[in-house]
């Protein structure tokens, strides 16, 4: 089926059959890896990805259903050579260890922070619920997001 | 996944003329995009129910709130007209697996599915909901029918359901890796009377507790959960066996009836 998507700013018109996963899409047609599948089974949330502004499970949806949908992927927010305030939260606060859950970890807090600019440590941990890491024990993640919050605060 | 032909609707009517056997419906899919993977269903065609905007939507009518179908969880505890008038509604849909599948999952998709670890037939149940259909209104009393089962015919879609206002609360003990409920109770004050039902629990779903209800319409004072008869059977699996999920209801109505009186 013909769809049309807007993929970080960028309209794309791609064929896809109807059982065809958004993360596979993403990652097989148009090859922005950095969406990463990991559970298989929407739980882990590595795969996450924002549809419309909001975080969800791109191992979830359908592609065709996202046909006239905006997504923004791990790619999509560094603005060229400038990494977003999150992804440099993370990278200063040292929020990862192997990376693989970061790209989900970055787009949760992401989606956080634009709707909730000063979260408690409490409502980043619950928030982070359907986020796994095997490596950090989450505490430089959440400490990677109060950083990223505070920098925006400052920004603003 | 299978191989399935896809569908995307404008309207109810036009849902309502594909949907039948093997034509299956697709709300929220946050349960059943993975059951389709997992090759545990096997639907000649999905009905996208997405593009409905007439299933959208929170909005108070005759005292009542009234919540379409397709509303996201996200939007159901977020919404304030919810949160004043059935708050343990919100506390509820806030609390269901996580932000992500809150803003895809739905209301009317949780009631269908009627998992019996879910927590939305938990509320439908305590408050009598009112579940409105493409073809007829049903109380939540006849819509529940066991594991996986409700009274909804194949072919029938739920348009949106009704709560009454009321004094209400929501506690579960949960599952840490999916969210979904080892036991939850929702418990609220209609008309006068205390109803509380329990999800996450019974073999056969959701379910009325009726001695606990009983004890608390003869005494609203009464706390001893523990010392009152448990019936249905409990569900037993790798996360509890049956005396613990036993326990947990107890604990947790003791808690929820706390915070009822609180309110």
């Amino acid at each position: 089926m013909q769809i049309t998507v807007t993929v970080n700013g960028q309209p794309h018109s791609v064929d896809v059959a109807p059982n065809r996963l958004l993360v596979d899409l993403l990652r097989e047609d148009l090859k922005l890896t950095g969406t990463h599948l990991g559970c298989d089974t929407s739980q882990c949330g590595a795969c996450m990805v924002l549809l419309n502004g909001d975080a969800v499970k791109s191992c979830t949806l359908l592609a065709v259903q996202l046909d006239g949908a905006s997504v923004t992927t791990i790619e999509g927010l560094a603005d060229g050579e400038t990494l977003s305030p999150v992804q440099e939260a993370f990278r200063d606060a040292h929020g990862l260890q192997c990376g693989f859950c970061t790209p989900g970890m970055v787009i949760s807090i992401t989606d956080l922070l634009a709707k909730n600019p000063h979260p408690s440590e409490d409502e980043i941990r619950h928030w982070l619920e359907g986020n796994i890491c095997r490596c950090t024990g989450y505490q430089n993640i959440v400490k990677a997001a109060q950083l990223a919050a505070t920098k925006q605060a400052a920004s603003a | 996944m299978y191989d399935f032909d896809y569908a995307k609707p404008q309207s109810l009517q036009e849902a309502q003329d594909l949907v039948g056997e093997d034509k299956k419906l697709l709300a929220g899919g946050q349960t059943y995009l993975p059951t389709l993977r997992q090759r545990l269903a096997m639907p000649e065609m999905l009905i996208d129910l997405n593009a409905i905007d007439v299933l959208k939507g929170i909005c108070e009518a005759d005292a009542r709130v009234s919540i379409g179908a397709m509303t996201r969880h996200a939007e159901v505890a977020a919404s304030a007209l919810v949160q004043k008038m059935v708050p343990g509604l919100a506390t509820l849909a806030g609390g269901i697996g996580d932000p992500a599948v809150r803003h895809r999952g739905t209301l009317g998709g949780s009631l269908a599915n009627n998992d019996p670890s879910a927590c939305y037939p938990a509320a439908a149940l305590a408050l009598n909901a009112t579940i409105h259909t493409s073809k007829r209104s049903l109380e939540a009393n006849d819509f529940f029918q066991g594991l996986f089962t409700t009274a909804l015919d194949e072919d029938e879609i739920i348009s949106h359901v009704t709560f009454p206002a009321a004094p209400c609360a929501y506690m579960k003990f949960k599952q840490p890796a999916s969210g979904f409920a080892l036991a939850g109770v929702f418990v609220c004050r209609l008309e006068g009377s205390f109803r509380l039902a329990v999800t996450g629990a019974g073999q056969d779903g959701v379910f009325r507790w009726s001695q606990a209800e009983d004890a608390l319409n003869a005494d609203a004072s009464f706390r001893d959960f523990k010392a009152l008869e448990l019936e249905p059977d409990m569900i037993e699996d790798m996360h509890a066996d049956a005396d613990y999920r036993r326990n947990l209801v107890q604990v947790a109505t003791q808690r929820v009836v706390q915070a009822l009186a609180q309110l």
